[in-house]
C-alpha cells in the first residue's frame, strides 16, 4: 500500500489535479472545471486550452461561482471547481450550503494552499477554518489527500459519485506515500503503520510529518506508533478511530488547520463517547490568525511538523 | 376574456385561499409576480405535469423564493399537483414550505430562499444546457429588492458575457422590500438602464398586464446571440386594492380587518370567475 518513506520524493499537487482532469474530461464530456481567476495560479491553463468547452472561469465572483456550479449539476454537469480555500469556503459559505448541499446538488470544491501553504499570499488568503466550516454543513463530504495517489483517487471516484465534496490540498509538492496501487474507501482511514504504544491520526500533508516523526520516536524511544490517514474526514470512520486507539497509551491528531472543529475535534468527539479511551494531544493551529513566511517558518510558527508531534509524544514517556 | 387571462385570476384566488388557510404568509411578493407565472406556465413554457421530470422541459426558477405561494398555486392550476395540496402551505411536514424547495414538491426545479442564489443556479442551468447543445430553456425571476444583493449583479456581468440566449430573467419591480420602498431601503436608481448597461436586451413593461408580458416575451425570445431581461413594472399585493395599498405588506399575519378584505378579495374573484365560465 505505502512507498518507503522518502522526504525527497515529492509530486506537485497542482500538476496531478491539471493531469486527472484532463484523463477524467477526454473520457467524460460532462465533467467541467471552474475557476475563479485562478486558472494560471492553480496550474490548469492547459486544461482550459486543451477544454474550452467543458472550461469556465467565472471571473473574481466567488459566490456565482458556487451557484453556477449548483445550476450546471442541476443540468446534469459534474463541475469541479476550485479556487483558494478560504475563498472556496468562507467566501461563498452561503452559497455552497443552499445552491449546493441543500440544494441537494451535484459538484465538487477544491480549495487549495490552506495553512500554511497560503505562505507568502500572507494572512488575509490563509484557511485555517476550512475543514471546520464544511465538515459541519449537512451532507457534505470533505476529503483531504496526503499525497497525489491520493488526490487522484479522490477526482476519479468524485466523478462517478453524486452529491457535495469538498477536497483540501496544497497546489505544491506532496511526499510521495501511497503506492500507484493503493485503495481509499470513503468513510473509511487507511492505517499506514501499526504500532502497539500510541497512534497518530493525521490528514492532509501532516501525513507524512506523522510518518516522519514515528520514525523518531521509534529510533529514539523504540516506540511502536501506528500512523493512521485519516483522508475521510467526513463521513469519518469511527470504528477505526475506536479500534486504533484501543489500549494505547497515547493519541495523537495532527493537522495543519485550527484546533477548533477541526480533524482534532472530530476524532475528540469519537473518543469522548467511548470509557477508558487513551489521552489524546493535538498538534494542530492554535486559535490564530495566519501571517505572511516561508512554508518552513510558518509550519514552525503554527507548530504543525513532525517536530510538534514527537514533541506530543514525548509528554505521554 | 383570454386564457392567460382567466389562469391569472385563478392563480389569485388560489394564493388569496391559501394564505387564508394558514393565516399568515408572504403576500405582497406573491400577488406581484401572479400575471408573469400564469404567461409562463399557462402560455410559454413546454412542461408537462404528467412528466414533471422530462429532461427537455423549459425550467423556472423563482430566484424571489418568497413568492412560494403563488409559484405552489400556479403550479397546482396547470396540474403538476392536487389544488387541494394547496392549504398545507407551511403546516408542519407539507410539502410546501415559505419558499420552493426542489426536493419537496413536484414541479420545482429549483430550491431558492435565499436571495441572490437562485438567478446563479438559472445561469448553471442555461449555461449547462449550452454546453450539451440543448435545447431547453430557462426562465428566473428575480425581486427589486433582491438587486440589492451584489450575486444578482456577478450573475448579470456572466449571462452578457456568456450570451446566454436560452435564459430570460424577469425582475419583479414592485418597488417594495420588507422594510419599505426599494427608494427609501436602498435606491435601486433605474434597474432596467443598470441592466441595459451590462449588455442585456432589456425591456420595462407593465407586470400587472398578461398580453403585454406575453409580447415582450417574444420579442425577447426573437433575440438571438443576446441574452434577455424584462422589467415588470408591478405592485406589491397587486390585483387587490386594500392590500396594494397596505404599507408593510410583505409578511402579512391577518388580523380582522385584514382577513375581511381577504375574503372580499377572494370573493369577488370566484363571482368574476363564475362570470367568466358562464361567457
Amino acid at each position: 500500500m505505502i512507498k518507503p518513506f522518502d522526504r525527497n520524493h515529492t509530486t506537485e499537487m497542482r500538476a496531478v489535479y491539471a493531469q486527472t482532469l484532463i484523463d477524467m474530461m477526454s473520457k467524460n464530456k460532462d465533467v467541467v472545471i471552474m475557476d475563479a481567476d485562478l486558472v494560471s495560479a492553480s496550474g490548469t491553463k492547459k486544461v482550459f486550452d486543451a477544454f474550452p468547452k467543458q472550461s469556465i472561469n467565472m471571473g473574481i465572483a466567488e459566490a456565482n461561482m458556487m451557484g453556477v456550479a449548483g445550476g450546471l449539476s442541476l443540468s446534469g454537469k459534474i463541475p469541479y471547481v476550485h479556487t483558494f480555500a478560504p475563498f472556496a469556503t468562507r467566501r461563498a459559505y452561503d452559497q455552497i450550503y443552499l445552491s449546493g448541499a441543500y440544494q441537494q446538488a451535484n459538484f465538487r470544491i477544491l480549495g487549495s494552499d490552506p495553512g500554511y501553504w497560503a505562505a507568502h499570499n500572507g494572512g488575509t488568503h490563509t484557511s485555517v477554518e476550512d475543514l471546520a466550516l464544511m465538515r459541519v454543513i449537512p451532507t457534505m463530504n470533505v476529503l483531504v489527500p496526503a499525497d497525489a495517489v491520493a488526490l487522484k483517487w479522490m477526482l476519479h471516484y468524485t466523478e462517478k459519485a453524486y452529491g457535495m465534496f469538498y477536497i483540501r490540498m496544497g497546489r505544491k509538492d506532496y511526499v510521495d506515500l501511497y503506492q500507484e496501487d493503493a485503495t481509499f474507501e470513503l468513510g473509511k482511514v487507511n492505517v499506514l503503520s501499526e504500532g502497539k504504544d500510541g497512534v497518530i491520526f493525521a490528514i492532509g500533508e501532516m501525513v507524512a510529518e506523522a510518518m516522519d516523526a514515528a520514525m523518531i520516536v521509534k529510533q529514539q524511544f523504540n516506540l511502536d506508533v501506528a500512523v493512521v490517514d485519516v483522508f475521510s474526514l467526513k463521513p469519518l470512520d469511527k470504528e477505526s478511530i475506536i479500534k486504533q486507539s484501543h489500549n494505547k497509551k497515547f493519541v495523537i491528531t495532527a493537522e495543519n488547520h485550527s484546533i477548533i472543529n477541526g480533524l482534532a475535534s472530530a476524532v475528540s468527539e469519537v473518543l469522548v463517547e467511548n470509557k477508558n479511551h487513551p489521552p489524546l494531544r493535538k498538534v494542530a493551529i492554535n486559535d490564530r490568525f495566519g501571517e505572511v513566511g516561508t512554508i518552513d517558518y510558518l509550519s514552525k510558527t503554527y507548530q504543525v511538523n513532525a517536530e510538534n508531534i514527537v514533541k506530543a509524544i514525548k509528554e505521554f514517556i | 376574456m383570454n386564457s392567460n387571462e382567466v389562469f391569472a385570476m385563478k392563480v389569485r384566488l388560489e394564493t388569496c385561499k391559501m394564505l387564508k388557510a394558514r393565516g399568515f404568509g408572504h403576500l405582497g411578493g406573491a400577488l406581484s409576480i401572479v400575471e408573469v407565472l400564469s404567461v409562463l406556465f399557462n402560455d410559454v413554457m413546454s412542461v408537462d405535469p404528467q412528466n414533471p421530470q422530462d429532461p427537455s422541459r423549459d425550467y423556472f426558477v423563482l430566484s424571489k423564493g418568497h413568492g412560494g405561494p403563488s409559484y405552489y398555486s400556479t403550479l397546482a392550476l396547470k396540474g403538476f399537483f392536487d389544488v387541494s395540496l394547496l392549504s398545507t402551505l407551511n403546516n408542519n411536514q407539507t410539502n410546501l414550505p415559505s419558499h420552493p424547495d426542489r426536493t419537496k414538491t413536484i414541479g420545482i426545479d429549483v430550491t431558492t430562499g435565499s436571495l441572490g442564489q437562485g438567478i446563479s443556479l438559472a445561469v448553471g442551468l442555461a449555461k449547462g444546457f449550452k454546453m450539451s447543445e440543448k435545447s431547453n430553456q430557462v426562465y428566473c425571476v428575480i425581486g427589486d429588492g433582491e438587486c440589492n444583493e451584489g450575486q444578482v449583479w456577478e450573475a448579470i456581468q456572466f449571462i452578457a458575457h456568456h450570451q446566454l440566449d436560452n435564459l430570460l430573467i424577469f425582475i419583479d419591480e414592485n418597488h417594495k422590500q420588507l422594510d419599505g420602498t426599494t427608494q427609501s431601503v436602498l435606491n435601486p436608481f433605474d434597474l432596467a438602464k443598470k441592466v441595459e448597461a451590462f449588455g442585456l436586451f432589456t425591456q420595462r413593461v407593465n407586470g400587472s398586464d398578461v398580453n403585454v408580458i406575453k409580447e415582450a416575451i417574444a420579442l425577447a425570445k426573437s433575440k438571438t446571440t443576446v441574452a434577455s431581461c424584462i422589467v415588470l413594472d408591478t405592485v406589491k399585493g397587486q390585483g387587490i386594492p386594500y392590500f396594494e395599498q397596505m404599507d408593510d405588506n410583505h409578511h402579512i399575519r391577518f388580523d380582522e380587518t385584514s382577513m375581511a378584505q381577504l375574503d372580499s378579495a377572494i370573493e369577488s374573484l370566484e363571482k368574476k370567475l363564475l362570470e367568466v365560465s358562464h361567457d
